[in-house]
Order: structure tokens, then C-alpha cells, then sequence
């Protein structure tokens, strides 16, 4: 699509601001960032930021009563949506941060601690390069192995069916995953310079 | 995906980067280069000097305005979101936080990580409160050190003075309570360009399960190359000498490539570039020149 109606979904705890920084920068001009229902339903794709702990996003969403908004929309509607970092995780059934917690459970699968080999640190923090092995929609504008920027202490535990993308850090790290509609990655784009910028209009063209 | 696919790629091992960061030290509004941590000299806009390094090719920034907490004020929300706005790496933000609003707002405003100073010294409940809610990988220590005739010392940059608190002790300490990155800052090589503190960057690392960011005293590419080879820093960080040439991150970058595995994504990447002792840039031959004239360099769309 040359210029979606894009969403931000605001959840209270995120880095909204850059995500929207990094869109704007494309040129796309009708770009929200709300939690308002009426605005979430108008919308052509959505995405679901993240700089968290899985908790505190869970229940901001539920309290926003936005778990059964997105339910509607991205489910029922079919929605296409993006989930970044923590806002990835929150598409899983549960998460082991701090005691477990639900997420959206529409990619099955648990968010756990990373478990890193000696001499690896934690959080997962840097630029490291990912390996995408089809032509994902989203990556379709991105080189092979590109760097993207990881910032986390947890990963998604899931079915290989649903990952397209993962990196290296001593164990296999989950970058990206999707599930038809669903899209959610790791890394954040709106930090990863022109790698980023290349996923987001690779995404938004694939709509 | 296709689990042999996987198995393939997992022999080679740590794809993970070195960061080069860049240090913008802020003064009431303006960039400042900073020496021994007392003496400013004026540089420019935080938006413009932000928007160059991004363009060159940096991998983090690290925004820390050192007027906030003097002046007693919230931190400089208009300031960040301006600065942020062509910020397409991550943008930590210090300077004065000293609540969980604060650390909310600067998060709308286009920061990406907090680092914690005076809170991490006077209120540590701050680092356990702020990683619940935020994650821990939000939440940056930075630790400002001053070598004492008894050793390490933690610096007080507000009362000038340094306190009786172990540098590592309160790495230790930070780590505990949840942070997700300590910065280590050395307040003796701050702006002398005599390079890394190796003793102390070497005194933290080795007791800390977290990535640590160095600073303070970084020349040219060749202190950077040091560090990574002699510590087991996660990144470096450098301020001075990236403001004053043009292009200072991709020529960096070029010579650290060289022992180090680094981010190389910009189109000037000067790797077929010679260096002269001092690592500063030699000029390319006349002939050379001369067809650059004529070299088309398509600007990329994406």
C-alpha cells in the first residue's frame, strides 16, 4: 500500500516517539499514535511498540482494554500488525519476566530468560546480524544478514514454524516471527538506521 | 524455517558488534566539549550534532545533560524530543533523572534509555523500580570514577568531590538491583585524549555479568582498538573527537575494522583509504581525484 493509515498503539510504556521519528521519516503522513479505539479501527496496519518489562506492557494493555480491541481488529478484521521487541513478546501465550505473566497468546509460545553461555552478557545488547532464510515480506528491501539493534534479556521461545528470522549470540536467538498477519521482531527497527528504516517500507509496501 | 538452516549458520560464533557510542555532554541547551569534567567550551546544537553522527554511521548516542540536576529542573523534554528527531539509533538520555515520571516522559520524548547517575548513588530504590516497569535492558548506570591516593573512587559531579564509594562496589550494587548496562566513565581522562582507563574499564568488567559502555579519554581509532582488544567492553564511547572532523565515525569505524568486528553500513566507508600515524586521513593522489569528479553516487532511496 503507497500510504497506510498507520497506527501506533500507545500503551503508556514504550518509546512511541522514536518509532514514529523513524515512520515519519519515510514520508508517510497519515500516522497516529493512540489508544483510542475509533482511531485503532480506521487504521490499515498497526503497530504494537515496545521498551518494557512484559508486566508492566501486559497490563497497561488490559487496562486500556486494548487486548480485546487488537483481538477484534487483528484476528476478526485481519488486521496486518507489527510487534516490536517487548510488544513481539507480548504476541506469545505467557512470559516468564518476573513471575508469569499472559500475553495475547496468537503466536503460541513463552517467553523465557536468556540462558547465555559463559562470557555472553545479558541483556542481549548491540548490533548483531540476522538471518532471514525466505523472502519474509519484511525483509524483502533488506540485504542478507543485515545488522539490526537488540536490546533485551528475554527471547521468544516458539515453534520454528513461525520464525523467520533469528540471530546468533552464542545460542539461537528468536529475531522475527509471523503468523499470516501477525508480524513481531526482536530488534527494533526504529533504531536499526536504514536497516530499520528498509524493514518498516518493505512492511508497509507488502500491505 | 528449516532447522538445518539454523544448525549451519550457529558455527560461527558471536555475530554480536562492538558499539562505537558517541557522549553528547549538554550543557543549558547546548553541546559542550568537556575536559576533566569542569572546563565546557561550546560546540553546538544537541539536534544537529546528533542528526551528523547518525548520518556517519554511529551505533548509539548517549545524551547527557550535566545542567538539569544543577539547576534543579525536570529534564529538558522539548530539547530531547528535538534531538531525537532524526536519532535512528539508540538514544540514552541522562542528566537529572530522578523519578519514574521523569524516565516516562524522556521515554515519550524519544529516548530509548535512561542512564542513572546521582540516583544510582543517592536513591538505588530508583534502578528496581525503573526495571519493572521499563525492563531492565532501559536502564543505564553511569558511574563517573576519579583515580585517589587510596584508589577508585565513585565522583560526585555536582559537589565536585569524590565520595568514599568503590567504582565497582557500585557496579556490583547496580547490577543487583536490576540495571541492564553500566557506563563507566573516567573523570581524569575526560578530555585529555591520552586514551581508555584500562585499570579501571578491566575492574568493572570483570565483575559484572551486564554489557558495560566506556568513556573518557578516547583519541582516535587506535584507543578504541585498544579497548576492545584489552577488556571485554561491549562499547566504547568517545565525545571531543568525533565533533571536530568531518566523517570522524566512518574514518573510525575503517581502522577499528581492522581488529575488530564493528558495524560498517555507511556508503563513505573508507576502507580503501590510507591513514597516516595519527590515524588522520591522507589525501588521495591528484589522478584520483580527478575521476572522483566524475563519479556518479546515486543517493539510496529507501
Amino acid at each position: 500500500m503507497k500510504n497506510p493509515k498507520i497506527v501506533i498503539v500507545d500503551y503508556g510504556v514504550g518509546n512511541t516517539h522514536s518509532v514514529s521519528n523513524a515512520i515519519n521519516s519515510l514520508g508517510y503522513k497519515k500516522l497516529k499514535i493512540s489508544d483510542k479505539e475509533s482511531v485503532i479501527a480506521e487504521a490499515d496496519v498497526l503497530i504494537l511498540p515496545g521498551v518494557g518489562a512484559f508486566e508492566a506492557c501486559a497490563d497497561n494493555l488490559r487496562e486500556r482494554n486494548l487486548d480485546t480491541i487488537l483481538n477484534e481488529q487483528v484476528l476478526v478484521k485481519q488486521k496486518p500488525i507489527l510487534g516490536i521487541c517487548v510488544g513481539m513478546q507480548l504476541l506469545a501465550t505467557h512470559s516468564e519476566e518476573n513471575g508469569l505473566h499472559k500475553g495475547l497468546n496468537w503466536i503460541k509460545g513463552t517467553v523465557k530468560k536468556i540462558q547465555p553461555m559463559e562470557n555472553y552478557a545479558v541483556p542481549h545488547v548491540g548490533w548483531n546480524d540476522v538471518y532471514t532464510q525466505n523472502n519474509s515480506p519484511i525483509f524483502i528491501n533488506n540485504e542478507r544478514d543485515s545488522n539490526f539493534y537488540f536490546d533485551h534479556s528475554y527471547y521468544f521461545d516458539c515453534r520454528n514454524e513461525y520464525i523467520i528470522g533469528f540471530c546468533d549470540y552464542g545460542i539461537k536467538v528468536t529475531a522475527a516471527v509471523q503468523l499470516d498477519n501477525i508480524f513481531g521482531v526482536q530488534f527494533h527497527p526504529e533504531k536499526s538506521q536504514t536497516s530499520g528504516l528498509k524493514l518498516f517500507r518493505s512492511f508497509f509496501n507488502s500491505i | 524455517m528449516d532447522l538445518n538452516y539454523f544448525e549451519a549458520f550457529l558455527i560461527q560464533s558471536d555475530m554480536l558488534k562492538k558499539r562505537v557510542a558517541a557522549t553528547i555532554i549538554v550543557k543549558d541547551g547546548i553541546v559542550v566539549q568537556s575536559i576533566n569534567f569542569s572546563k565546557y567550551l561550546p560546540v553546538g546544537k544537541p539536534a544537529i550534532a546528533i542528526e551528523f553522527l547518525n548520518q556517519w554511521g554511529i551505533d548509539e548516542i548517549i545524551l547527557l545533560d550535566i545542567s538539569t540536576a544543577r539547576n534543579n529542573q525536570d529534564p529538558d523534554y522539548l530539547m530531547i524530543r528535538k534531538a531525537s528527531e532524526k536519532c535512528f539509533v539508540p538514544l540514552t538520555v541522562g542528566g537529572g533523572v530522578s523519578n519514574i515520571e521523569h524516565i516516562k516522559q524522556l521515554m515519550h520524548c524519544g529516548a530509548d534509555k535512561i542512564s542513572l547517575n546521582h540516583a544510582a548513588i543517592y536513591q538505588p530504590e530508583l534502578i528496581t523500580k525503573a526495571s519493572h516497569i521499563f525492563g531492565d535492558q532501559c536502564i543505564v548506570v553511569s558511574i563517573d570514577a576519579i583515580k585517589t591516593r587510596e584508589g577508585y573512587r565513585v565522583y560526585d559531579y555536582l559537589t565536585k568531590k569524590a565520595l568514599k564509594i568503590i567504582p565497582k562496589d557500585l557496579a556490583i550494587k547496580a547490577v543487583e538491583l536490576g540495571a541492564g548496562e553500566i557506563l563507566i566513565n573516567s573523570v581524569d581522562r575526560d578530555g585529555t585524549y591520552i586514551g581508555y582507563d584500562l585499570q579501571l574499564i578491566n575492574s568493572i568488567c570483570e565483575l559484572v555479568s551486564i554489557p558495560v559502555i566506556c568513556s573518557g579519554g578516547a583519541k582516535n581509532a587506535n584507543d578504541f582498538v585498544d579497548v576492545f582488544k584489552n577488556t571485554n567492553v561491549s562499547a566504547a564511547s568517545a565525545a571531543n573527537f568525533f565533533h571536530f572532523t568531518e566523517h570522524s565515525v566512518n574514518t573510525t569505524k575503517a581502522n577499528i575494522s581492522n581488529h575488530t568486528l564493528v558495524r560498517l553500513e555507511t556508503h563513505a566507508s573508507y576502507r580503501e583509504n590510507h591513514f597516516d600515524d595519527t590515524l588522520r586521513l591522507i589525501k588521495k593522489a591528484d589522478e584520483e581525484l580527478e575521476k572522483l569528479l566524475y563519479v556518479r553516487i546515486e543517493k539510496e532511496i529507501i
